[in-house]
């Protein structure tokens, strides 16, 4: 009877690691894939897939986390008419990672991303309402966790790409930027398919302030 | 036991391998199409085994194809957003399986059509394209931050300057009424001299949009014949503020609070404008014994509701006075003096509520109360007072203490039936209370008790198809009448973001008060005008770029005559089409649009002796309007054009001979160019520890210094003719706006760091 106990024990136990052997391959497949990703199609199949596996664990708050970053993101190269569609497709994605991880540092800076992408619309028009929201889910990323880099990049990356005018570029963007790298140095992210992005483009912004 | 333990070992072995060979191994192939309900390919759809990893995605031919490891009863979902989804039983079992989806078009406020004829909408909501912000009133060239300017960039408007208002395809200024959120306005402008038109009372950053209809709107509003202009307040502002400005004309301070939770704010502005100094520099034409003041003050207070919904109060208070002398038209030794004071004090409540279950609620309430004092005074080359014995000359001393007030009561209810389709419905009910002191001795009450039910439906049959229907009962006490007018319009998607309405609808309008007390002594006797509008448009717009061509009937019956008798047989009709053309796109940070509209229109209706082109009606108009902003100056230049073919003017004067109104004389008024400019500088733009942000503008209007001339007049003899022209032919403007942001955001950020 102990054996047949312990047999399904460990029938069990094989298949739920199984399952979260399963969880953690096919997030690293879809987070190379995301990488990899170049045409709208790519993204949008990418995208599917996220939510796919999101829908399937139904408490992983990181499917729909990617899945809302790369609609955010979408949104902000997009040239066409639809970058508000888009935004709002994201925030509606967010939310469910958001009701799984409250109060969570990544989820906030997406926020700020899709902000970013609501204010590009109409910049002139919609400064004042999502410019003071871009920098609000920063702030409030900082102080959810402090040891996260990522807000520090996305400010030092709005920074660098003001025109210098409106009060931009480097000479403003380089502290932050410097502060992010120093984050990214000692940021360890919690396992393989942890966020962990950012820290290029901040060498590259590094790069092109020196 | 021994036997036993080996069996046991032997089965956990069995089924350890049984399950490691079952994820290899048992592969499942899944093929197939989506096609949406008009049998054309999908792509883009998410094809998912529900709770499995295991999807595909269709490609530009709406085909799929996936793999799975899963074995037994699954459901399939095909999901793509704007469609419903569709699901079907399978059962896994390494056998290949061809599975087909039609997809159903869900209606979507993203992609179905608007009802669009005969308006424009501006504000930044997502579906309509945006034409005109508070931001683009305030850079549009010569327009001096006044609404009704800008507006009269768009197609539809007439360029008469000698009038306030909006003069709407074929109208009379006073066929076009304002609303402030659904509100009908009285003197929504501020009162002024003749033949001077004045600016809109309402300041364009007091609303987030605004929905300019020329002709065939909706039931929820009535009592213009032509055209209404709806002005949506906003809500919360986006941050604390301070301000203070100063210019050539006007001083002004302000402060708003926006409370740290969001929820509510409030805000007090005052302004105080004096044109002394400006008239010094500047000459003008009239002679100002008593120069322009103005005192202004505004507040408002918002709450926000715990489901949602907005209380809104806005008041606003203003008080001016002036006086001048021109000329007087009979005699050239004579002057005629014009002294105006008035005091104007409006209130506007409304309650916006989210009820549940698709109902929302609008209840409004405003008052208004407006006192004009005017004496015209007949005066020598001393500027004292004359009789001079001449009856025709001595008439024209007037004076007149008018006192208006409005009260208006409001409630709609709103209810989505089914998608996005929507029944409104409510009432509104206008207390208008008008006295007129004349000459200090003959008085005249006018009252009217003004109930109005109103029912409308948006339905949308497909993402391609809506109607709009509506009626609207309205019963005057003043006229012992009601009368049903229905509205209907229709629109129709033809292609990607192109769309064609058409649309219908019947308007009534009380006559003016003022047309009915000067001729009839208070007695009324006469009933509503009406005009019946068809218009169909074709709109193709991208967030960057509008086109918009739209054409149109209007039939009027039943105007106002004042000869031989007051009474309602007057008649007329309008017809013409418009163009307009907006772009972002094109040039690099220029955006412009041009406005054109042709325009056919004759009526009989006042003292009028036959049906004419009436004084305010001309067949061209053209506007082309530019804005650009050079990042580098951090300045913005924004230039408008205004152009209209010349305005028919007549001498229309008592034939004692015949006892007839007869045209003694008329002509065609030279062709209005009109080419204003404005500069804004923004110097601290982007300063993000500016304490202070600070625009300067500068303006002026007619810079080619044309000469404008609206209309003539003439001398009761017919002998003398007078052009009517501004009172100087350009305007200049200075100005430096501050404010001093307080962002809360920041604060609380920081305290609970």
């Amino acid at each position: 009877m102990k054996q047949l106990f312990i047999a399904f024990a460990l029938l069990f136990s094989t298949a739920t690691f199984a399952q979260s052997d399963k969880y953690m391959s096919a997030m690293k497949a879809n987070i190379q894939q995301m990488k990899d990703a170049k045409t709208s199609e790519e993204n949008i199949a990418v995208i599917q897939k996220f939510e796919r596996i999101a829908e399937a664990e139904k408490t992983q708050w990181l499917p729909y986390y990617y899945a809302a970053m790369l609609k955010a993101t979408m949104a902000i190269i997009s040239q066409e008419d639809n970058k508000d569609a888009l935004a709002d497709e994201a925030t509606t994605t967010l939310d469910k990672a958001d009701a799984l991880s409250k109060n969570n540092s990544e989820i906030l800076c997406i926020r700020s991303l899709i902000a970013t992408a609501k204010m590009l619309v109409n910049p002139q028009a919609r400064y004042m309402e999502f410019g003071m929201l871009i920098n609000k889910y920063i702030n409030e990323a900082k102080k959810a966790d402090a040891n996260n880099p990522r807000p520090y990049y996305l400010e030092a990356s709005n920074i660098f790409n003001t025109p210098k005018q409106f009060g931009g570029g480097c000479e403003k963007s380089k502290p932050i930027a410097e502060k992010a790298l120093q984050l990214y140095n000692s940021f360890k992210p919690e396992n393989e398919i942890a966020p962990n992005w950012g820290k290029e483009n901040i060498e590259q912004i590094l790069k092109a302030c020196n | 036991m021994f036997s036993n333990d080996d069996l046991m070992k032997k089965l956990v072995g069995i089924i350890t391998s049984v399950f490691l060979f079952s994820n290899v191994f048992a592969q499942t192939k899944i093929t197939g199409t989506v096609n949406d309900n008009k049998n054309k390919p999908l792509a883009g759809v998410s094809i998912s085994i529900l709770n499995t990893y295991d999807g595909a995605t269709s490609d530009v031919n709406g085909k799929f194809f996936m793999t799975t490891n899963e074995q037994g009863a699954f459901i399939i979902e095909a999901k793509m957003l704007g469609y419903k989804s569709a699901t079907q039983n399978i059962s896994l079992n390494k056998n290949e399986i061809k599975i087909d989806f039609i997809l159903k078009e869900e209606v979507s406020e993203l992609k179905a059509v608007t009802v669009t004829a005969g308006s424009f909408e501006a504000g930044d909501k997502k579906r309509v394209a945006t034409v005109l912000t508070a931001l683009d009133v305030y850079t549009t060239g010569g327009a001096n931050g006044d609404i009704t300017s800008a507006i009269k960039t768009l197609p539809g408007t007439q360029q008469v300057g000698e009038q306030e208002g909006l003069f709407v395809r074929g109208g009379a200024g006073y066929e076009t009424k304002q609303m402030i959120d659904g509100m009908v306005v009285n003197n929504p402008f501020y009162s002024g001299s003749p033949d001077i038109a004045t600016r809109g009372r309402f300041a364009p950053g007091l609303f987030k949009g605004n929905i300019f209809s020329t002709g065939g709107y909706s039931a929820l509003y009535g009592q213009a014949l032509s055209s209404v202009l709806l002005l949506e307040s906003i809500d919360l502002p986006n941050r604390s503020e301070a301000s203070a400005s100063i210019s050539s004309v006007f001083v002004g301070v302000g402060f708003q609070d926006l409370a740290k939770n969001k929820k509510y704010s409030y805000g007090i502005n005052y302004g105080y404008t004096n044109l002394v100094p400006y008239f010094s520099l500047v000459k003008q034409k009239p002679d100002y014994f008593l120069m322009p003041e103005f005192h202004n003050a505004d507040a408002n207070f918002r709450i926000k509701t715990k489901r949602g919904g907005m209380i809104k109060y806005y008041t606003n208070f203003s008080a001016n006075k002036m006086g001048l002398r021109n000329v007087d038209i009979d005699s050239s030794l004579l002057k005629d003096a014009f002294t105006l004071k008035n005091n104007f004090w409006y209130n506007n409540v409304s309650y916006r509520e989210n009820l549940g279950k698709g109902w929302k609620s609008l209840l409004g309430f405003s008052y208004s109360t407006n006192n004009d004092i005017i004496q015209t005074d007949i005066q020598n080359q001393n500027n004292q007072s004359v009789t001079t014995g001449i009856h025709y000359i001595d008439d024209k001393k007037i004076a007149l203490n008018s006192q208006q007030n409005l009260t208006v009561l409001r409630g709609v209810l709103e209810k989505r039936i089914s998608g996005i389709s929507t029944i409104r419905f409510g009432s509104e009910y206008w207390y208008s209370f008008n006295k007129y002191l004349y000459n200090n001795n003959f008085t005249s009450t006018i009252k009217d008790h003004y109930t109005a039910i109103f029912a409308e439906t948006d339905l949308y049959i497909t993402n391609q198809l809506a109607f709009k229907a509506g009626g609207r009962f309205e019963y005057s006490s003043m006229m012992k009448a009601g009368n049903i007018a229905p509205r209907l319009a229709l629109a129709y998607k033809t292609g990607n973001n192109a769309q064609m309405s058409i649309a219908f609808g019947e308007f009534y309008q009380k006559p003016e008060v003022l047309q009915i007390m000067n001729y009839k002594n208070g007695v009324h006797q006469t009933g509503y005008t009406k005009a019946t509008h068809y218009l169909i448009n074709y709109i193709k717009n991208t967030s960057l770029q509008t086109f918009r061509v739209e054409a149109f009937y209007k039939k009027y019956n039943n105007l106002i005559k004042i000869f031989p008798d007051t009474n309602n047989t007057g008649n007329g009709y309008a017809q013409g089409f418009e163009l307009f053309w907006r772009d972002k796109k094109t040039f690099k940070n220029i955006d412009y649009w041009i406005s054109y509209s042709y325009l056919d229109t004759k009526r009989d209706f006042l003292n009028y002796p036959t049906t004419l082109q009436p004084t305010f009606a001309t067949p061209h108009t053209l506007s082309v309007v530019t804005k650009t902003f050079v990042t580098k100056w951090k300045t913005g230049f924004n230039f408008t054009y205004n152009f209209a073919t010349g305005r028919p003017y007549y001498n229309i004067a008592f034939n004692n001979n015949t006892n007839k109104y007869e045209i003694f004389d008329e002509g065609k008024t030279i062709s209005l160019h009109n080419l204003g400019f404005s500069l804004n500088y923004l110097p601290n733009l982007g300063k993000q520890n500016a304490k202070t942000f600070i625009v300067l503008v500068a303006s002026i209007t007619n810079v080619l210094n044309s000469n404008l001339i609206y209309n003539y007049r003439y001398s009761y003899n017919g002998l003398n003719k007078v052009a009517v022209t501004p009172p100087a032919k350009q305007f200049f403007f200075i100005g430096c706006f501050l404010s001093w942001g307080v962002d809360k955001t920041q604060d609380a950020i920081n305290n609970n760091l």
